[in-house]
Formats: C-alpha cells, sequence, structure tokens
C-alpha cells in the first residue's frame, strides 16, 4: 500500500520537475535576445572546446619575417610583435576566459554558500564572526582584493580562479544567510527538526535545495564580471603570464602597435565584452525564468 | 538617530580592525623574503640577524600586528622599499590625483545617469527607452582598460585631438589639465553613467506602480509633478544606495585608467607595489582604500536614515 503511495508521490515529482523545466526554457527562450545571447555563448564554448581544429595558426608559433602586420588575407587580424597570428591567439584566448570564469564562480558558490548556510542557520556567534569577516572582504573593492590577492597567489589559471573566487564569494555568503532565515522558519524545518535529524541532514537535505534557485541566479549573475576581472587583471600583468594568450594580456600586448596593428588591441577587447554582455543577458533570463513572481504563478 | 549613528560608527570601526588584520596576514602570506627585499640579499648574515629582530619578524603574528596597528593608526606605516620615503607621504602624492578624477567622474555620471534612467522610465517601451536602456546594458559590460585603449586610439592617434597620457593639475596648466582628463574622465563616467541609469530606471518603474502614485495622478496632479515630485523621491532612494557603492569603489575602481593614461594615482601605486612587493605599500593602500570605502558606506547609511524615515523607527 505505502510502496505504491510513495510511488506515484515520485511520479508526481517527477512530472512536477518536468513541467517546471518545461516552463523554464519556455520563459527563458521566449525572448529573442536571449536566444541570440544563448547561441552566442555556445558558439564561443565550441570555438574554445576546437581551438585545435578552427584556429587557422599555432597561437605560440613565432615568425620573424611577418612581425606586426595589419590585417591581410593570410592573416585575417594581422600579426604581433612576434609574428603570431593574432586571431589564432584570441580563439585559444576564449579558453583562459571561460575555464576561469566558470572555475571562480564555482568556486565562490561553494565556499560563498557553506559559509552563508552555516551562518545563517546556527546564528548567534558564528554568524557574527562569519558576517564581520564578509562585510571587512566587501570593504575593499573587489578589483583592489583581487590584485592584492595576485601578490599573495600569483598568476595562473588556478590561481586566478582561487582569487576571483575568493573576491566574489561574498555575495553568496550575504544571499545564503538570508535565504536560510525565511526557510529556516518553516514548518517543515521543525518537522525535520523534531524528527531529530542532524543539522548537517537538515542543511544539506532541505536548506539546501529549497536554495538552488537563487544560487543559479546569481551565478550566472557574475559569471560575466568574473570574466571581466580576470581580464582586467590580465591587462595589468597580473593574471595569467605573457606567453599564453590570454583576452586581457592580448589588449595589453597590442598598446604599443595601435598604430601598426589597431586590431590586436581592439579585437579582443570587443570579446570580452560580447561575452560578457550575452553571459549577462543570458543571466538576466534565467533570472526572470526562475523567479516565480516575475512568471505570474505567485 | 546619534544611537544609530554611533552603533554604526562602532560598527566601521569593527570593520576596519578585521581588514586591518586581514591586510596584515596577507601579506604575511606574501612568498620570499621581506629583509631580502628590503635590502636587495646582499648583507651580512649578522645584518640579517640585526635586522630580522629590528622588524620584530622573530614575534609571533599576532604581536607584530598589534605592533604595526599601533604605528598605523598614528599615521605611520613604515618605509616604502621601492621609494624609499615613508609610506604616508608617497601615498599623499598619489592620492589627490585619484580623488581629483573620481569625483569628477561621479558628478559627471550621477546627473546623467539619473536624467536618463527617468527619461526610459517615463518612456517605458519607446524607441528612447530601448536606445537607453540597450546602451546602458552595452556599457556596463566594456572592460574599462578596453574603452580607454579604444578613446586612446581614436581621439588621440587617428585624430590628434587630445594628448595621450599624462597628468596635469587645473591651476597648473589649466587648458592642458582639462585636455589630459577627457579621456579617463570619458572611461570612469561611461561605467556609472549606465550603472545609475538602469538603477534608477528599474526603482522609477517599481514606484510608479505604487498606489499613491495613481492617487496623485488621479486627484488631478500635473503628470511633470507626479513624476518629479512624488515618485522621483522615493525612487531615487535605491540609488543612494548605488552612489555610495560607486563613490567607496571608484579610488581603486581607476586601476584600469591610471595604468592606460600613464596618470600617478593610487591605481597605478597599488600596482607597483604588487610588481615590486613592497609589503608596507600595499598594506598602506588596500587599507587606506577599504578605509575610505567603508567611510563612504557610513555616510550613505546616515544619509539614507535622513533621506527615509522608515529605516529610523526599525
Amino acid at each position: 500500500m505505502s510502496q505504491t503511495n510513495s510511488k506515484t508521490a515520485e511520479q508526481l515529482i517527477k512530472e512536477h520537475k518536468a513541467k517546471h523545466r518545461r516552463q523554464f526554457l519556455k520563459t527563458l527562450f521566449s525572448r529573442k535576445i536571449a536566444v541570440a545571447s544563448f547561441v552566442i555563448v555556445i558558439l564561443m564554448i565550441l570555438a574554445a572546446l576546437l581551438a585545435g581544429v578552427i584556429s587557422p595558426y599555432d597561437p605560440n608559433v613565432i615568425s620573424i619575417t611577418e612581425r606586426t602586420q595589419g590585417p591581410s588575407v593570410a592573416h585575417l587580424l594581422g600579426t604581433d610583435e612576434f609574428g603570431r597570428d593574432v586571431l589564432s591567439r584570441i580563439i585559444y584566448g576564449s579558453r583562459i576566459s571561460l575555464v576561469v570564469g566558470v572555475l571562480a564562480v564555482m568556486i565562490a558558490c561553494v565556499i560563498g554558500t557553506l559559509a552563508g548556510m552555516v551562518a545563517g542557520f546556527f546564528g548567534g556567534i558564528v554568524d557574527d564572526v562569519i558576517s564581520r569577516i564578509a562585510e571587512a572582504i566587501r570593504v575593499i573593492p573587489q578589483v583592489v582584493l583581487a590584485i592584492a590577492l595576485c601578490a599573495v597567489f600569483g598568476g595562473g589559471i588556478v590561481n586566478m580562479a582561487i582569487i576571483l573566487g575568493i573576491s566574489n564569494m561574498t555575495v553568496y555568503i550575504r544571499m545564503m544567510r538570508s535565504q536560510v532565515l525565511s526557510i529556516k522558519e518553516r514548518d517543515y524545518i521543525m518537522a525535520g527538526k523534531l524528527q531529530g535529524n542532524s543539522s548537517a541532514r537538515l542543511m544539506f537535505r532541505h536548506i539546501l535545495p529549497n536554495s538552488v534557485s537563487p544560487i543559479i541566479v546569481t551565478m550566472t549573475q557574475q559569471i560575466g564580471g568574473t570574466i571581466l576581472s580576470e581580464a582586467g587583471l590580465s591587462f595589468l600583468g597580473l593574471g595569467i603570464s605573457v606567453p599564453t594568450a590570454s583576452w586581457g594580456s592580448l589588449v595589453a600586448g597590442g598598446r604599443a602597435y595601435l598604430l601598426t596593428n589597431p586590431v590586436y588591441s581592439l579585437a579582443p577587447g570587443i570579446c570580452i565584452a560580447l561575452l560578457v554582455i550575452c553571459l549577462n543577458t543570458l543571466g538576466d533570463g534565467v533570472r526572470d525564468a526562475l523567479d516565480p513572481r516575475l512568471r505570474g504563478e505567485i | 538617530m546619534v544611537r544609530y549613528i554611533l552603533q554604526r560608527l562602532g560598527q566601521t570601526i569593527l570593520i576596519l580592525l578585521i581588514v586591518s588584520f586581514m591586510t596584515y596576514l596577507l601579506v604575511d602570506f606574501l612568498p620570499g623574503d621581506p629583509i631580502a627585499a628590503m635590502t636587495g640579499g646582499e648583507i651580512s648574515g649578522e645584518t640579517y640577524d640585526r635586522l630580522y629582530h629590528e622588524m620584530n619578524m622573530d614575534k609571533p603574528v599576532l604581536v607584530r600586528y598589534v605592533l604595526w596597528l599601533k604605528d598605523a593608526v598614528t599615521g605611520n606605516f613604515g618605509t616604502s622599499q621601492s621609494y624609499h620615503m615613508p609610506v604616508t607621504s608617497v601615498i599623499a602624492e598619489r592620492l589627490p590625483v585619484t580623488i581629483y578624477l573620481s569625483l569628477m567622474a561621479f558628478f559627471i555620471s550621477v546627473p546623467l545617469g539619473i536624467v536618463f534612467g527617468i527619461i526610459s522610465a517615463v518612456r517605458r517601451g519607446t524607441a528612447a527607452d530601448t536606445v537607453v536602456t540597450t546602451t546602458a546594458n552595452v556599457c556596463c559590460c566594456l572592460p574599462q582598460f578596453w574603452l580607454g585603449i579604444l578613446f586612446l586610439y581614436l581621439l588621440s592617434m587617428m585624430l590628434g585631438w587630445l594628448p595621450a597620457s599624462g597628468f596635469v593639475w587645473p591651476w597648473e596648466n589649466f587648458v592642458e589639465s582639462v585636455r589630459l582628463t577627457i579621456m579617463p574622465l570619458l572611461c570612469l563616467a561611461v561605467g556609472g553613467i549606465a550603472s545609475i541609469a538602469r538603477q534608477t530606471r528599474s526603482s522609477m518603474l517599481e514606484v510608479i506602480r505604487q498606489d499613491y502614485i495613481r492617487t496623485a495622478k488621479s486627484k488631478g496632479l500635473k503628470e511633470k509633478k507626479v513624476i518629479y515630485v512624488h515618485a522621483l523621491k522615493n525612487a531615487l532612494l535605491p540609488v543612494i544606495t548605488l552612489m555610495g557603492l560607486r563613490l567607496g569603489g571608484l579610488v581603486g575602481g581607476s586601476v584600469f585608467v591610471e595604468n592606460v593614461f600613464v596618470i600617478p594615482g593610487m591605481g597605478s601605486l597599488l600596482v607597483n607595489a604588487i610588481n615590486s612587493l613592497d609589503i608596507p605599500l600595499i598594506q598602506g593602500c588596500v587599507l587606506l582604500i577599504a578605509a575610505f570605502s567603508s567611510v563612504i558606506n557610513l555616510i550613505t547609511d546616515i544619509v539614507y536614515v535622513i533621506v527615509d524615515p522608515r529605516i529610523r523607527v526599525a
């Protein structure tokens, strides 16, 4: 008897989830601009994955005879000061931006969500300590914090992701803390407590799954800004070190050659802007699609 | 009211203490030997030991922090290793430049941002709204350093209208100063205009939906009066927060602009300090920038209480 009941309940949940997913995708892609952004982001991800196949040259091969040329048929975006093909370097550079952006957002999300959840759940002194530290981090402007952390961690892809992860995590702490504070008061958490569930189980099995939407919204809203920060640090020479092509360092590298090949410096910047604009648009779309208030359900 | 302000002041001091400790720890984690960095590494073991003791390296971190903080409170951040001057005087030379540029950018972007925001909110759905919203969305995403290089290429290299780099105070050479600050200000202001316009638009739309606006309209008030007197007052509340955030971030946020246009301000100083691992200078810069932004936060909160009486009750 109970077997069949739980099965139907499972089925119901499954159907409900499928319905939600359909509705989410429908709302997300109801706007043309969101669809266009999605397509561009997918194209950029594909370009990053297939960089070895689609880039016309090896991004690191030096050719003394072809130094700093303007755009031509052989080199669509010209060459840099070592005769390397700028287009190929831009295509390879997309890998850095995407990998660092995704990794950093994941690090920020994991640390921030955990800290925020613990702060909100336990309250009292734990909450005070975590909240004050988060406030102290937030008071340092993000660029400055990231630059200062660069000195400690140094450059490189993983370090960059850690640095940007740390400087972004306070958003998740704040969001998750207030999320937990409101969920904590609900009846089902009280029921869970009365059943004798451990704090860890309550947090991870009951509170966390119910906070997935705001977490996803925050992540999608943050990734564009994170990519922008990585580009900025690489531009300053603090991020990804020189032989590896990253969009920020390409913009910096082309500065000295603006007169001979302006595309060298300007094109990677356009790529950064395009990727960030599309990610932000997509993020707004995800927010609208996940927020039931805007969808007219509540 | 006074109690609230005192409370917030206490919080700000606590936060700054935490920041100062974090800054101290952060720099403590730095790779490399601070004594070797200071002297260039060519010293005898004896001198090394003496310096080691003088710099209190043999004491635990907490003790060193307290000693450092005692000096820092009196304005003594030690001697910069790369400039061979007290950190305070290095910063005192650079800070006015950044504050000058930041405040100018701030005073340009706030009114423009609010005006654009109102225009697009009032004409929601029209072509004007679409243009403003799209432009603002795009401008928010433009990398500031790239924008700087674009201006540099167009206005300085192609058209030759403006000098490419440097900084001059207006009282030294007014015309040159204006010519030099146009491009940095444009870069600094664009992002601010865009984000303030977006915030103004959304909070304006939120307010326009409220009942009291409908009441004001239905009792026959002129549309203009309703918008500019009744709606705007409340719509600007969230904008104040954003303005505070931007103002607090401006001192650190001009890093890229200072880098592109070779302006001797706080941002370029910080980058130099990091590149030469100048520990006292890094500590001084980070702490000062944090102090600046938390003081601005404090002022924002106080302004908020004055403007919005509802907070005073809670």
